[in-house]
């Protein structure tokens, strides 16, 4: 009797009709959040609304991370002319499922002289680092948990810290592969996240603003890649370089060559445990991805083109979140791509780049960018 | 209790708790770590104040910048068994007298400090604000301690560049590997 109370209390209509809700997210939020009001106080709202982001991120997190899984093995098998998994359900879509049940069978092994308390907390850092991250990223319009003024800064800052994670997996387990992994990937995430910023940057003097979704707004009229002449241009391909470096992922991948340390910094980890690094370093993959496709392509705003009214109503008509999956499944093919196609570099390679090529060009390219900004050059 | 007090209390639970654990623990990476958790709640702290850059600062430099080089000097220089010894009493009495007036002198200076309440609305601090706050010479502008600040952060990144650079191996010395 209470709760038919409560529901028929709190209930009220949504204020657009429910297929415009796919354009406009707002909407749906809105009503959320005022049906919740009505049905509880501010202080339980708060919390359940909190639940409803976190379970939404978490399930969003963990079919992210089983996709990218799938979509490398067969991207991986189309590069070298075979098929890939295909055996477990329609095309192998369900491998993925498999491989991660197999994971969660699997026997947790305590390692007799690590450090205890620091081996166990790494993954969680590590995964930890990356689900703040993704709280910030716009994903369609009014679809974003929380819209900081300095979104940019915050998911750099957020995601530096995976590599504490890294470092201490490294150094508790014990062992010669995994310590030399993890001073590998420190030192190579510490100098490319400056050139990962400093890109970024470029963006932010272009669009005046930190803020993502003031970002995504400013590209209405065209994407900051095409607004930006050479500059915006030259920042995409270095933030492309940096961020595939960043995540860690080949032909940067020094710090887990299986040739040369086995696996590197998660060499002694197993189960679960495992799948939680390997889970980090897809979603961070993603994550670096959706940050390139916000910044510099526009993020979920449609293909417009200066003042073609007919074609950019045309556009309009297919919803946000798939331009947003659209752009960055594109740029974590190019990711891929790189990863099976390129050869491993040395470390002293991996530095000379970052430090003798990247970070000065780098440099002049946000000088260019504050002068054709402030000379007005831009579209 | 409102959200806001209960965020509040949590926080600086964790931060009282990871402060002294930091100081107490006898593993020095153990102790990299709490001091990681007292920075992270630092900057929860300065998000609840609605301070986002400084709290995105606070993450990026204190967290993600200096805890990651003590954990990589930590990760040169000693091994996984290696643990301290504790200190001897009179060392003990000496910090705890130390920490002790460090103490009074703040919670002194705290209470002395005239806050006063206001009912207005949190002011947003946008990029441009801070930015424009930043060279401005008015009188709340912070030209003066940005400068100083720079050249300080210049005459370092030199000092470290003579540090490291080695000077060039005298040609004669130079042994030659192709050679037969």
């Amino acid at each position: 009797m209470l709760l038919d109370i409560v529901i028929n209390k709190s209930v009220t209509a949504l204020s657009v009709p429910w297929w415009k809700v796919v354009y406009d997210f707002s909407a749906l939020t809105e009503w959320i959040d005022k049906s919740l009001h009505n049905a509880m106080s501010p202080f339980w709202t708060t919390i359940m609304e909190l639940l409803i982001i976190g379970v939404l991120i978490l399930l969003f997190y963990a079919l992210v991370g089983l996709f990218l899984v799938y979509a490398e093995r067969k991207v991986c098998a189309f590069m070298q002319n075979r098929l890939g998994p295909n055996r477990v359900g329609p095309f192998g879509i369900f491998q993925t499922i498999a491989d991660l049940f197999k994971l969660l069978f699997k026997e947790l092994v305590p390692i007799k002289n690590a450090d205890g308390f620091l081996f166990n907390l790494a993954p969680f850092i590590v995964i930890i680092a990356s689900f703040m991250a993704i709280a910030a990223i716009p994903f369609a319009k009014g679809l974003q948990a929380v819209d900081l003024n300095i979104g940019v800064l915050y998911v750099i800052a957020v995601s530096a810290m995976g590599v504490i994670g890294v470092l201490l997996a490294g150094w508790s387990s014990n062992n010669k592969y995994s310590l030399i992994g993890a001073m590998r990937s420190g030192a190579q995430i510490v100098s490319y996240e400056l050139s990962v910023g400093l890109a970024l940057i470029t963006i932010v003097i272009l669009a005046g603003s930190m803020q993502l979704s003031v970002i995504v707004e400013a590209q209405r009229d065209g994407w900051f890649i095409f607004k930006g002449h050479i500059p915006a241009f030259l920042a995409f391909i270095i933030f492309l370089i940096s961020s595939t470096a960043e995540t860690n992922r080949g032909p940067f991948d020094l710090a887990e060559a299986e040739s040369e340390l086995t696996a590197g910094y998660h060499t002694e980890y197993s189960g679960i445990k495992f799948a939680f690094f390997f889970l980090a370093e897809y979603i961070n993959m993603f994550i670096v991805a959706s940050i390139a496709a916000t910044v510099f392509l526009g993020g979920w705003m449609p293909f417009h083109v200066g003042h073609w009214e007919g074609f950019n109503h045309i556009m309009d008509f297919i919803p946000p979140f798939i331009w947003y999956i659209g752009k960055t499944f594109f740029v974590i093919f190019i990711m891929m791509w790189f990863k099976w196609t390129f050869p491993r570099l040395r470390i002293d390679q991996l530095l000379t780049l970052e430090w003798k090529y990247l970070l000065p060009i780098n440099l002049v390219n946000v000088l260019i960018m504050a002068f054709i900004v402030l000379m007005g050059w831009h579209f | 209790m409102a959200a806001n007090q209960i965020m509040f209390v949590l926080f600086s639970a964790m931060i009282v708790i990871f402060s002294i654990l930091t100081v107490t623990s006898r593993r020095i990476l153990r102790a990299a770590v709490y001091l990681l958790f007292v920075l992270v709640s630092t900057s929860g702290l300065y998000f609840m104040l609605n301070y986002q850059f400084l709290a995105a600062v606070q993450l990026s430099l204190y967290a993600g910048g200096i805890v990651v080089l003590i954990i990589f000097s930590i990760l040169l220089t000693s091994h996984i068994s290696q643990k301290f010894e504790s200190s001897g009493l009179k060392k003990n009495i000496f910090s705890a007298i130390a920490a002790l007036a460090g103490a009074t002198l703040s919670i002194i200076t705290i209470l002395d400090y005239n806050f006063s309440a206001t009912t207005e609305a949190a002011k947003e601090v946008t990029m441009k604000l801070i930015g424009s706050s930043l060279l401005s010479v008015n009188y709340d502008g912070y030209v003066l301690p940005f400068e100083v600040i720079s050249i300080l952060l210049l005459a370092a990144m030199i000092a470290a560049i003579v540090v490291a650079k080695k000077g060039a191996p005298k040609p004669t010395e130079l042994p030659n590997i192709n050679q037969e």
